[in-house]
């Protein structure tokens, strides 16, 4: 333990109270660590807001959703009409709901725009590997707050919804049925589904997200943040050990990134007060009829934070078998002849395809029913998964020389162009009835989304790339 | 953190073993007391009992109309095909993915229900009105013809909404859709003329 510090005789109460309570608590060396003495890059652009916004956002949502509680019924006799009771009867009720309703659409943008923050600037590449880990486990902790929170107000759009995403994992071979059987907890979508999906959404997952928040930030401070220019501050210290580029959160960006609230709060309110359904899109207009396990609405469509990933599942189809199974072909032969693998990469690769081409299907013309593989079904679920999952990949799959897209060549900022045009598309795409037409583009989409992670590790090193300053841009005001 | 060579002098093997045992114990325990909580989330003894066969009087159908009723929760459709609806069952078996319902037929088609019409009377026709790609409830489409969302020789059947499957009037599943498998023919017998029994299929001795 370090020695007792004693306050100056003529010290405050003030003074004296924080001495006494750091002797037992490190409430200033907390502070100065992660606020007052955490110096970041001084040259944080408009992209740096996302982070403080996102946090801001979960506050939002957690105090929100802790009153929405207090009025609402797991129930799903009860359920529905609770939500009207919150909307209509209980005073403010609707400003507390239609918070946390938009605060839900609200989340998703904010932490795409923060995501795609780290896409340009390389920001999960080392050392902040862990950073990008624990944020990708956030947003896949928040997809599944976002899902499960959709079921409760009980609406048709819940509960098709929660059918068909339970009914993903029936896809799974062997186990699937029976697993989806046990996160219903019945044999349809029911009460119990709806009440285990309350406690999950109102602690369970909560509670993992804020340890996960809590490990980013660590992480995140540990490692120090990066910038836009990706150069590491920490390699240019003044003789007290402080960075040159650096200056210290507080107050500097702790005042900064009150702008970015004030910024926000002004859109924020203004959908929550003239426009919470986002034109159908933040609220379903199909979920203002109850749940009725009889009849799927004409036209379904996830939330529109979930439809990009949405769009690849449904674009799996036999047809995009027959070119994934091509696809696999040309890798593994490229890999196996043009890569740099040893003997063994070799014939891990040639077995992993081979597999691989079965299971897709390659060899369903014998008619053996061993060796027909998987259902298109069951690929689309991988699909899905796997677009979300990718994106933990990505300190492995970027192998170029420099972090920030500033100092790549420029045609990679195409690339980066053509993935969030992509993006945006297969978005799109999954709001819309399926049709032929969308369904071919959507496997295009599919198919350019893949390979721009999986032919990453090739493009990412190709091109004349620029020099790195040795210090951030920066240009006082 | 300096990189440094681990020194394994000074360890007491015997205290290492008890250490290594009462981890194996603990870690045991521990997955013991996980089986009751993983266990709640099995379907409930009130939710398997739920599932008593329902009766349904057809005599009020018309040709070409559909009835809706609950069986476990799900929609079960009975829906009284028209003469060309029954023939348009032998035209269009190239476009579907199963015609003759071959796979899962234990799960999916009752022995009695496993010809070209999938159905007990070949007007008939009793299914699940879930999809078997993800569960949704397909839609009418029982008018032939070009319509949105669908081909140009459409001969009549379900269109689902949420990923596009299309089934045909015996529903089984049109090619090249995110649906593996025809629609569930559940377990039903013929009480009277008029009388259906859904959920049961066993006559009594």
């Amino acid at each position: 333990m370090s020695e007792f510090k004693v306050a100056p005789a003529n010290a405050s109460a003030g003074v004296k109270l924080l001495t006494w309570v750091d002797n037992r608590f490190p409430a200033t060396k907390l502070w100065k660590e992660h606020l007052s003495e955490y110096y970041a890059p001084k040259n944080f652009n408009f992209w740096y807001f996302f982070g403080s916004l996102a946090l801001l956002v979960l506050v939002i949502q957690i105090v929100t959703g802790i009153f929405l509680v207090m009025h609402y019924k797991p129930d799903a006799t009860l359920a529905f009409a609770s939500v009207e009771y919150i909307m209509r009867d209980v005073p403010w009720g609707w400003l507390v709901r239609y918070m946390h309703s938009t605060g839900a659409s609200a989340f998703f943008i904010v932490v795409y725009l923060h995501m795609f923050r780290g896409f340009m600037y390389g920001s999960y590449r080392k050392p902040r590997e862990l950073v990008w880990i624990f944020g990708c486990a956030i947003f896949l902790c928040l997809m599944g707050e976002a899902f499960m929170g959709y079921l409760l107000p009980w609406g048709q759009m819940s509960y098709w919804g929660a059918q068909v995403i339970v009914n993903l994992f029936s896809a799974i071979p062997f186990v699937g049925p029976e697993l989806s059987l046990m996160i219903r907890g019945d044999y349809v979508v029911s009460d119990a589904t709806l009440n285990r999906f309350f406690s999950f959404h109102v602690i369970a997952i909560p509670l993992i997200l804020l340890g996960l928040v809590v490990a980013h930030i660590i992480a995140l401070h540990e490692v120090g943040s990066n910038n836009p220019d990706g150069v590491e501050i920490k390699a240019d210290k003044d003789d007290k050990g402080i960075p040159r580029d650096g200056i210290p959160f507080h107050p500097y960006y702790s005042v900064h990134d009150l702008m970015g609230v004030a910024g926000f709060l002004i859109l924020f309110s203004a959908v929550v007060f003239f426009w919470p359904e986002g034109g159908g899109y933040f609220l379903e207009s199909n979920n203002f009829i109850p749940a009725d396990s009889l009849k799927t609405p004409p036209h379904i469509a996830p939330v529109w934070y979930f439809t990009p990933f949405y769009s690849m599942l449904r674009a799996t189809t036999d047809d995009m078998l027959v070119w994934l199974r091509l696809i696999v072909l040309v890798a593994a032969v490229l890999a196996i002849v043009k890569g740099k693998f040893g003997g063994l990469g070799k014939a891990v690769i040639a077995i992993g395809a081979a597999l691989l081409l079965v299971g897709i299907g390659a060899l369903k013309f014998t008619g053996i029913p061993a060796l027909s593989g998987c259902d298109a079904k069951f690929w689309g679920v991988c699909v899905m998964g796997g677009s979300v999952l990718i994106l933990f990949f990505m300190p492995w799959l970027d192998k170029s020389p420099v972090k920030s897209i500033r100092y790549r060549p420029d045609w990679h900022k195409a690339v980066y162009a053509v993935f969030v045009v992509t993006f945006l598309i297969l978005g799109w795409l999954g709001i819309q009835p399926p049709d032929p037409l969308k369904t071919a583009i959507a496997q295009v989409g599919t198919l350019l989304y893949f390979g721009f992670f999986l032919l990453m590790p090739w493009w990412s090193q190709q091109g004349t790339f620029k020099a790195v300053p040795a210090r951030v841009t920066f240009h006082a005001h | 953190m300096s990189e440094s060579v681990v020194v394994h002098e000074g360890i007491d093997d015997s205290k290492r073993k008890w250490v290594a045992i009462t981890c194996v114990a603990g870690a045991g325990a521990g997955i013991a007391t996980a089986v009751p909580f993983v266990s709640t989330f099995a379907p409930s003894e009130r939710a398997k009992a739920a599932g008593a066969a329902v009766e349904v009087d057809i005599s009020d159908l018309k040709v070409g109309e559909k009835k809706t009723v609950e069986w476990r929760g799900q929609p079960v459709w009975i829906v009284k095909r028209s003469p060309e609806m029954v023939a348009s069952l032998s035209k269009d078996t190239a476009e579907l993915a199963d015609p003759d319902s071959k796979r899962n037929p234990d799960e999916l088609t009752p022995p009695y229900a496993r010809n070209e019409h999938r159905s007990i009377k070949s007007d008939v026709l009793v299914v699940v009105g879930i999809c078997t790609h993800l569960g949704c409830s397909p839609g009418d489409k029982f008018s032939a013809g070009a319509q949105p969302s669908l081909p140009s020789d459409w001969p009549g059947g379900w269109l689902c909404p949420c990923h596009g499957s299309t089934f045909d009037l015996a529903g089984r599943v049109f090619k090249n859709k995110p649906a593996p498998d025809n629609l569930r023919v559940p377990p039903h017998m013929y009480l009277s003329d008029s009388k259906l029994l859904i959920g049961e299929d066993k006559k009594e001795a």
